[in-house]
């Protein structure tokens, strides 16, 4: 860890360079572009990014820090889960906690199973 | 309905979501030395869940400034996307500052429930959209930060799922009427597991926080599924030319 002036500097920079990718293109694109591919491109965003964070992201999301070997068990159960409840409709809040409760019984369950 | 208390209903079930998530960051953040209340001005400051787990482990990593511009410019870049998305979904004389005000808190989940609007997104409703959330992104920092010593390293990692599985409960349901949404978020999943596991191609999954393999994986994804429907048009309007160009 580097000094306390270099970590306030630090944390200027860092807040700074996310603030200016976001506001430079809402900020300043006052134009409708016009062109339907690039609309319905923009269109898919969300779901696109939201997936590659997602994927594979989420099987090492359990691993708690320092721990030598992947916990996958409990990510990919609690994932299932949350694929299943999200697509019946479950809402965000429940999902992401049922999914946390689970990745916990696995955990707790599986050193006694084995 | 008034928009912005209806941007505050919408934005609350965001807020619940945070609070876990934030949490976690706040207890790593700790563990790597930062104090409680550094971790949570960088909460309130960035708003970005990725870039601030992979800014902290620069941070402490004692890293040059450039290489933390660099890192959190490429994780957070698809906030940029998000943001010109958004720029095409309110009036175009919305002033500047509004503008600048709405910025702040253009997240991946925020945006999401923005972006699936049917109307344009007026002030007032992302206003109340935004305005839990970043509570509960602060106050969940704050809270893991504090209990940091009190929650055993396995309850820790539990935590860390609920992120993950938020973005899963935006993206699934649209998914099930939308046939090219689910081809949007299956095929940029298999671009960033091939970012990830390839050989050669998984310099992508390294550099920059993992920042690379999302920016392509979904530009990527984004891009064939907008050119499905060109691809469609074209053999139509070919259809009907009677296949004169074929």
């Amino acid at each position: 860890m580097c000094s306390m002036q270099n970590v306030a500097i630090a944390m200027v920079i860092m807040a700074l360079t996310t603030y200016l990718i976001r506001v430079i293109p809402i900020g300043f694109v006052r134009r409708k572009l016009d062109n339907e591919w690039f609309q319905d491109f923009l269109y898919y965003i969300p779901f696109c990014v939201l997936s590659a964070m997602t994927f594979p992201g989420v099987i090492y999301s359990t691993t708690p820090t320092g721990a030598t070997t992947p916990h996958y068990a409990s990510a990919i159960i609690a994932t299932v889960v949350a694929i299943v409840m999200s697509w019946k409709n479950r809402g965000l809040v429940r999902v992401a906690l049922v999914a946390v409760l689970v990745a916990l019984m696995v955990e707790l369950l599986l050193p006694v199973v084995f | 309905m008034n928009e912005f208390i209806r941007g505050v209903k919408k934005g609350f079930p965001i807020c619940l979501g945070y609070i876990p998530v934030s949490f976690t960051f706040g207890l790593i953040a700790v563990k790597m030395g930062f104090n409680p209340l550094e971790a949570t001005v960088i909460s309130l400051t960035n708003m970005a869940s990725a870039g601030q787990f992979a800014g902290i482990r620069l941070i402490e990593g004692g890293a040059p400034y450039i290489e933390l511009i660099i890192t959190t410019f490429v994780i957070n870049l698809r906030y940029m996307l998000m943001s010109l998305s958004l720029s095409q979904k309110v009036a175009s004389d919305m002033p500047f500052y509004k503008r600048a005000i709405m910025a702040f808190c253009i997240t991946d989940e925020v945006f999401a429930l923005a972006a699936m609007e049917k109307e344009d997104v007026k002030f007032p409703f992302f206003g109340g959209l935004m305005i839990t959330p970043i509570f509960g992104w602060t106050l969940g920092t704050f809270l893991g930060a504090v209990a940091s010593s009190l929650l055993s390293p396995m309850l820790q990692g539990c935590f860390g799922i609920a992120l993950y599985c938020m973005f899963i409960a935006i993206i699934i349901p649209p998914a099930r009427t939308g046939r090219k949404v689910a081809i949007a978020i299956i095929l940029s999943a298999l671009l960033s597991c091939l970012f990830t596991y390839v050989p050669g191609l998984d310099v992508l999954g390294k550099s920059g926080g993992g920042g690379w393999a999302i920016i392509i994986s979904a530009i990527v994804g984004a891009a064939v599924c907008a050119s499905i429907k060109e691809v469609k048009r074209f053999r139509r309007r070919q259809h009907q030319e009677g296949g004169a160009h074929v």
